[in-house]
């Protein structure tokens, strides 16, 4: 057993130095929900700590101190059939680590499915994030342009990205901006997110879908404001338009570079939004005008 | 799509050719062998036609070890190819076709059969029964499930095998983006397999409410069977739901329905929320019977009655009903909103309300007593901690905003392998470690035994530890690879180390089989673990008819009370035993079943017709055979318990 | 075996007890199977996608008459059943064999909707909703089938074998079946026909 726990100790001792070079991703937040999720989950594993260190010692007095080798050849152990106090101290105490855990849960959850705090009273910055194998596709629509695998935002402004996909379940990840959502073929999903400080960060697609799914990471860059401003101008005057052909051969499988368009697909191809119940727009890219059309030009409150 | 263009291997690889003829050969020399040692009769009387609860366990457990080493191979794959940056060793879509081939092998035709196994061999004895309620159906529900899992393992020699990963998430799975048949393999061979658990999940649910020996109330049933029972009824419950989705989703892809499609008003997320549904208790009823068997281990090796009898089993029911009310936790991301999340979150945490209780009562069990560290003990032993984490990270990703980031990475992958693989993997061999001198009448190696355990759980966290990092660091799971910018080389590294590590020590476990069947004494008595239920009051290796004289029962513990305390077990003289006949019909049916699966699975129209009308008339041949068994008479009976200890003890 | 006289004939026999048990855990199974069917069909029943919605196609007459026909034969299995507890042969038999002729008088109106269905442009292909529903439909349709030939053998053994306890119990079980497929077929008709066409 000893043997065993030296070992135990010394593998983590090694990834406590491996890992200990950087912060990892996740705990290394660089917006406010993903700061939430960092604080929650070292609240969670603090807590699961005292869960871990009182199995454990149990379990190290109990094997040590009554092994057969350490006790009389004649000792009988006794018949017990249970304890109606240290029952219920077993039964307790978790419960009341669960409740603890779940207020947190609820709090935190209700706080990340929401307009980050202190951007409550900004108007948020659109996005549609949608997916097709293996890419991911932004339209600003209010700026009136749209790239392939890289999304530039501002920082200090809230961001709602609208997801979708035009293929299988993908999740849209910025690990150090906040947690992840799907977005599927069928309905929009919702993702509030803000970065707090600039810089580069890695985002991908989390939910595995298919053949190109290890490469389907896309670059997100964060500035302040006015550059993010600059380079929208840029954009709309010298990126070509997105045309509908041009589009129809971009969601063709496979994998693509960065590209900048001006002009956004939402014009030709509206995303599935609205409770239609499945009478959604076909691939084709049908011209059926449906009310989330209007709503993608001009309408920019939050969604729901 | 030309039509036998459908049964070329779509992606070709030198390592599949070579398994191809590694197959072929093989099976050549398994029919050689035994047509020159004149096998077939022995093969076809004593096992392929057996209805012997006992045997059929036996055979369950071949079939699991075969599909450990078949999904182990698997995992070695991923972990070489993910050991370093932009490795070439798996290209995307092969490294696709291992890992889903890998999670439903473990999943469905190794930690099933291995439950199964344990449960046919035991429960029947631990209850004082001579077999279980439905004997033949017992061998049907076996030859079902290894003909889907034999039509599973064909799939990467015949057609490709399946891509879209063990939940096969539609439109993933569907035909317009996996075009092979390999996600028909999934479809039919679980259902297959499906189908044979389903009868199995009624065939004990029946045994152990009418079939306990006298005397042996609900409360006074040993633990393992209260967990057999337990198991049973979620499989009754859950499996039913596994079917139709199944169904649903053969239908998409064959018969171009749009339940779960993209247009036409199909649902994509439907199918993650069905195939959940079953999938959570699913989880729960690979881990309930392991509970049980460390009940069962831990109580024997600390020489003491288990602590909190009552509590361990309030927990096991309390853990079966909860398991069905946390599926939306598997995709917290979906966007059902903050309401729903935390409704679930809760619910997913209050699980390990009952689950620490368990572990607490096992701590409590060994406390005062006398831990003798056996190999079945070291296993249960560490079990505790490595589960605990297991069990604590399973309340962090239960957490809803914090599995925002916890999901679908390497975290998540860390998480279950520190459930499962403590859980079911060291439960099986545990439980084969312990049971087996009642199987087969002689025990393994105690020496190589522990070897072996410590190979496999040190390897074990060697492999799995650094999946957290990992994962809290942005490593999705199901990536076949990595940039070496990423930085996830040297962590992944280290996971492969573990993995040959882990793959050492199963290779231990077989050579212990090898070295235990040449050197070990066969003569260890009935009951060599000293142990207390009444499995080990029947003789070794058990007889036909188990018990010669049906065992009474006063207490959980009856063969220790028997064995301390002298308290009468067997009462009344020897009678006549009725014994059910053998038959084939199960395992004609079931390679029926096999052509019918395989057929569906290339559309073959004719011969799904045609089989499915065999099935029905191998139904309708059980109806009209007259079968009322056979007798095995007194002297016979008398004549093989004359060594028995149980006997001459109670004569003395 | 040993036979129970205290008891209906065919829980007589020990066995004859497990099997009507396991029947029960059996029908537990099956309930799990048309609620799981159901609560897809309620999740898809308004997604009609390009096709009709169940309103447009649903025809009071034929499920009406199917219905009738369902509901009088679990009637008929009851007198049958009945009829074996006295222990008169001939008279179940006569019911089981009106059973099972009002069962093959349902499956062949059945069969007329979905030619219905199909021809009105509600095939199984259309929509997320016309393949749930003639899924669910068809599965309903299936078990009635095997019923048909299952109660069909058991016909034929009872006349061959008599009333033993082995035919007793085998014809009750069919009698537990038979009831069952009615139950679904009242749920089938109350949420897919009625509430559809509301």
């Amino acid at each position: 057993m000893k043997r065993k726990l030296t070992l135990l100790s010394l593998v983590i001792g090694i990834l406590a130095v491996l890992a200990g070079c950087e912060p990892v991703m996740v705990l290394d937040p660089k917006g406010p929900q993903a700061e939430t999720i960092s604080n929650v989950i070292w609240i969670s594993i603090a807590t699961m700590a005292i869960v871990v260190i009182a199995v454990f010692a149990l379990l190290v007095y109990v094997i040590v101190k009554y092994r057969a080798s350490k006790q009389d050849e004649d000792y009988e152990p006794p018949h017990i059939e249970g304890n109606p106090i240290v029952e219920s101290i077993i039964v307790g105490i978790p419960i009341i680590i669960i409740i603890f855990l779940s207020i947190v849960t609820v709090r935190s959850t209700y706080e990340v499915e929401a307009t980050p705090k202190g951007y409550e009273d900004q108007k948020p910055l659109v996005v549609y994030a949608s997916s097709s194998d293996w890419k991911w596709h932004f339209s600003y629509p209010e700026e009136n342009i749209e790239t392939v695998n890289y999304l530039y935002i501002p920082t200090d402004r809230a961001l709602e990205f609208r997801l979708y996909s035009y293929g299988p379940i993908t999740s849209f990840w910025i690990p150090q901006l906040g947690g992840q959502k799907y977005a599927m073929s069928d309905m929009i999903t919702t993702l509030h997110l803000a970065a707090d400080v600039p810089g580069e960060y890695m985002g991908r697609n989390a939910n595995f879908s298919g053949k190109g799914f290890a490469e389907n990471i896309f670059h997100v860059e964060a500035m302040p404001a006015d550059e993010f401003d600059k380079w929208v101008e840029e954009v709309r005057a010298t990126a070509e338009p997105l045309t509908e052909d041009k589009f129809a051969e971009l969601l063709e499988p496979g994998h693509l570079g960065q590209m900048t368009f001006s002009g956004t697909h939402l014009e030709f191809l509206p995303p599935p939004e609205g409770h239609n119940h499945g009478t959604k727009h076909s691939h084709e890219g049908e011209h059926d005008t449906d009310d989330a059309h209007g709503d993608v030009d001009t309408d920019h409150s939050a969604h729901k | 799509m030309d039509y036998f263009d459908r049964f070329a291997i779509p992606h070709p690889s030198p390592a599949i050719y070579a398994s191809m003829v590694a197959i072929g050969l093989t099976v050549i020399a398994i029919l050689i062998g035994l047509t020159y040692f004149k096998k077939w009769s022995y093969l076809w009387r004593e096992w392929l036609t057996t209805v012997d609860h006992k045997r059929i366990g036996i055979m369950y457990i071949i079939a699991a070890l075969l599909m450990l080493f078949r999904g182990g191979v698997d995992a070695l794959m991923m972990r070489a190819q993910t050991a370093v940056p932009d490795n070439k060793l798996l290209d995307a879509q092969h490294y696709n076709e291992v890992f889903t081939t890998h999670g439903v092998v473990m999943i469905i035709f190794m930690a099933m059969p291995f439950i199964y196994a344990l449960m046919n061999f035991v429960v029947p004895l631990q209850i004082g029964a001579r077999d279980v309620a439905f004997p033949r159906l017992n061998a049907l529900s076996f030859w079902l499930f290894f003909m889907g899992a034999m039509l599973f393992n064909i799939s990467f020699v015949i057609g490709g095998s399946p891509d879209a990963g063990w939940t096969s998430y539609f439109p993933l799975a569907g035909n317009d983006f996996s075009q092979s048949v390999g996600t028909n393999y999934y479809l039919m061979s679980i259902q297959i397999a499906g189908i044979g658990t389903l009868i199995s999940g009624i065939n004990f649910v029946t045994t152990i409410f009418k079939m306990r020996a006298p005397g042996m109330k609900l409360m006074k049933m040993p633990m393992f069977t209260w967990t057999a029972l337990i198991t049973n009824a979620i499989v009754v419950f859950a499996f039913p739901v596994l079917t139709v989705t199944l169904l649903l989703g053969t239908m998409d892809r064959l018969f171009g329905t749009h339940i779960f499609s993209m247009t036409n008003g199909g649902m994509d997320m439907l199918w993650a929320n069905l195939f959940w549904v079953w999938g959570h208790p699913e989880v729960y009823i690979l881990i309930l019977p392991a509970f049980g068997i460390y009940s069962e281990i831990i109580s024997t090796f600390s020489r003491r009655n288990l602590y909190g009898y009552t509590s361990m089993v309030a927990s096991i029911v309390i853990i079966s009903f909860f398991s069905f009310l946390v599926w939306t936790h598997h995709f917290y991301t979906m966007g059902q909103g903050p309401l729903t999340n935390s409704i679930f979150s809760i619910t997913t945490m209050a699980i390990a309300i009952p689950t620490g209780i368990k572990i607490f009562n096992w701590l409590l069990t060994m406390r005062k007593g006398k831990i003798e560290f056996t190999v079945p003990m070291l296993y249960s032993v560490g079990f505790i901690p490595i589960f605990t984490i297991g069990g604590v990270t399973g309340v962090m990703l239960g957490m809803a905003s914090a599995d925002y980031q916890y999901h679908n990475t390497m975290f998540l992958v860390a998480h279950f392998h520190y459930t499962i693989i403590p859980g079911v993997v060291f439960a099986m061999l545990a439980g084969l470690t312990y049971w087996w001198p009642k199987m087969f009448g002689f025990m393994l190696n105690e020496r190589i035994g522990k070897w072996a355990f410590w190979f496999i759980a040190i390897g074990f966290n060697v492999t799995f530890f650094p999946m957290f990092f990992t994962g809290l660091d942005g490593q999705a799971r199901r990536m076949y690879t990595y940039s070496e910018a990423s930085g996830y080389g040297p962590l992944n590294m280290l996971s492969f180390v573990g993995a040959v590590g882990l793959a050492i020590g199963f290779a231990l476990i077989v050579y212990n089989v090898y070295y235990s069947t040449r050197h070990s004494s066969r003569n260890i008595g009935s009951d060599p673990w000293d142990a207390r239920t009444l499995e080990w009051a029947t003789q070794t290796p058990v007889q036909s008819y188990n018990f010669a004289r049906t065992p009474h029962v006063d207490s959980i513990e009856a063969f220790w009370d028997y064995k301390k305390k002298g308290q009468p077990l067997f009462k009344g003289s020897i009678e006549k035993i009725h014994m059910p006949n053998n038959s084939g019909v199960p395992f004609i049916m079931s390679c029926i079943f096999f052509v019918w699966g395989f057929s569906f699975i290339f559309s073959m129209w004719i011969p799904a017709i045609i089989t499915t009308i065999a099935i029905f008339a191998c139904m309708a041949h059980r109806s009209f055979e007259k079968d009322d068994g056979y007798y095995i008479p007194v002297e016979e009976i008398e004549a093989t318990e004359k060594d028995s200890e149980v006997l001459a003890d109670e004569n003395r | 075996m040993k036979t129970d006289n205290s008891l209906p004939l065919e829980y007589g026999t020990e066995q004859n007890k497990l099997n009507i048990l396991g029947f029960w855990i059996f029908l537990g199974a099956e309930v799990m199977l048309f609620a799981t069917l159901f609560a897809t069909y309620f999740t898809l029943e308004h997604r009609t996608g390009s096709g009709p919605a169940g309103a447009e196609i649903f025809e009071i007459t034929p499920v009406l008459i199917e219905t009738i026909l369902l509901l009088t034969s679990s009637f008929t299995i009851g007198l049958g059943v009945h009829a074996m507890r006295l222990g008169r042969k001939n008279a179940m038999m006569t019911f089981f064999a009106v059973t099972l002729l009002l069962g093959l008088a349902f499956l062949g109106v059945e069969i007329y909707e979905f030619t219905h269905y199909v021809h009105v442009g509600a095939g199984l292909q259309v929509s997320a909703f016309t393949g749930i529903l003639l899924t669910t439909l068809g599965t309903h349709g299936a078990h009635v089938t095997v019923g048909l030939f299952w109660g069909l053998f058991i016909i034929m053994q009872v006349k061959k074998r008599g009333l033993t306890p082995e035919t007793a119990n085998k014809s009750f079980i069919f009698s537990l079946y038979w009831h069952f497929l009615d139950v679904v077929w009242i749920f089938i008709f109350s949420f897919i026909y009625l509430k559809g066409m509301m």
